[in-house]
């Protein structure tokens, strides 16, 4: 089987998953999901992690260093302002019946 | 790699399904997103764990840990009312730090040719197909590192949130997409790690060019796009790299990001095209 149509496959298999999943998705949880979503791409860290730890020269050594930087806070910057915008949503629920009840 | 590494990958793959899955409904969003976050983190622990000769060991664990506490302090800082620029700025690092792994990869790539020229053989290690998705990863990424910062700018008024437009930008921006353009081909026909960086630079200023001249109130939809297209390249990155995560992750991103926003651009009763480029046609989109 060749190898190259493999990856294809992936890909367009994987495209039409990150459709299908999101398709239901309410307005109010645009950002939220965007923020996740954007979260999720910061696995880009696991590529600079393998990239890095195969360089010899000194030069390229720090360019993956800053590249693990930055792939680190976009990925647990991104998970934590994501839990934080969730946070807030599921306070803002039970505020409104409290109030209804008094 | 070994068979179950591949195995554990693809779990991870899976819970990068279930985290979009459930950051889709209210009810499920925070778990979704913590499902997410497990994922992410059993995939980058891995490669410590299989790779034979990970050199630098130290140096990424201190590395990580910078990015950690960088991370966690700005997500905790920022204010409510924020999150919009904070989105932006953790994305645009997420593009940046894409590209740098295709520039080291490219570099790598042309270390093992080289090898082999010297030996006398003549066969291409590399596929031109990888080539190209070296480039894309280059060009694209930088475009979204310096887009995400200009948006950035914009919502933390760091500059006008108004449309910016100078009379050459439409010359200015057909210029840098050809340059992107011709230079991805010369990374495919003469790879060198020259046109790799100078591809780098074009997307940089192409990326701000892109951005200009949209709107104060149209960006969130801007880091929305641009949020996908981190994600594609991450995907590029992954099929460069040979790693399945890296590929179904960035591809799910890039799907998912590209529908939603679809979704967010039709929930304001707008147009992608129009925000992107209605103030260069003189229909102007205020901030």
């Amino acid at each position: 089987m060749n190898e190259g149509v493999v990856w294809l496959t992936i890909f367009i298999l994987s495209v039409f998953v990150g459709i299908e999943v999101i398709s239901k998705v309410s307005s109010t949880l645009h950002t939220p999901l965007m923020s996740g979503a954007n979260a999720i791409h910061g696995i880009i860290l696991l590529g600079a992690i393998l990239v890095t730890g195969a360089t010899d020269s000194t030069l390229a050594l720090v360019v993956g260093l800053v590249a693990i930087v930055l792939a680190t806070v976009n990925m647990v910057g991104g998970f934590v302002v994501t839990d934080r915008m969730l946070q807030m949503f599921t306070r803002k629920k039970p505020a409104p019946k409290n109030e209804g009840a008094r | 790699m070994p068979t179950w590494v591949q195995v554990v990958y693809l779990l991870c793959a899976i819970g990068f399904i279930l985290a979009l899955k459930g950051l889709s409904g209210p009810r499920t969003a925070r778990r979704g997103n913590l499902v997410g976050a497990a994922a992410a983190v059993v995939g980058c622990v891995l490669p410590f764990i299989y790779v034979d000769h990970l050199d630098h060991v130290p140096l990424m664990i201190g590395a990580i840990a910078v990015g950690t506490a960088g991370g966690v302090f700005g997500a905790r800082k920022v204010q409510m009312t924020q999150m919009p620029q904070m989105v932006a700025l953790f994305n645009g690092v997420g593009g940046g730090a894409a590209a740098l792994v295709a520039l080291l990869e490219l570099n790598h790539m042309l270390e093992v040719q080289d090898a082999l020229d010297a030996l006398g053989a003549d066969v291409d290690a590399y596929g031109w197909f990888v080539y190209a998705a070296t480039a894309f990863t280059i060009f694209v990424g930088s475009v979204s590192f310096a887009g995400s910062l200009i948006t950035f700018a914009k919502l933390q008024e760091l500059m006008t949130s108004r449309p910016v437009v100078f009379a050459g930008l439409p010359v200015a921006f057909g210029l840098m997409l050809l340059g992107g353009v011709g230079l991805s081909v010369l990374t495919v026909t003469d790879a060198a790690i020259g046109i790799g960086i100078a591809l780098c630079l074009v997307g940089l200023v192409f990326g701000v060019l892109l951005v200009l001249p949209v709107g104060g109130a149209d960006v969130p939809i801007v880091i929305s796009l641009l949020n996908a297209f981190t994600g594609l390249t991450v995907a590029a990155g992954g099929y460069v790299l040979s790693n399945t995560l890296l590929l179904v992750g960035g591809t799910l991103v890039g799907a998912s990001g590209t529908f939603l926003t679809l979704l967010m651009a039709r929930a304001m009763g707008r147009s992608v095209g129009n925000i992107m480029f209605g103030a260069l046609k003189g229909g102007s989109t205020l901030g």
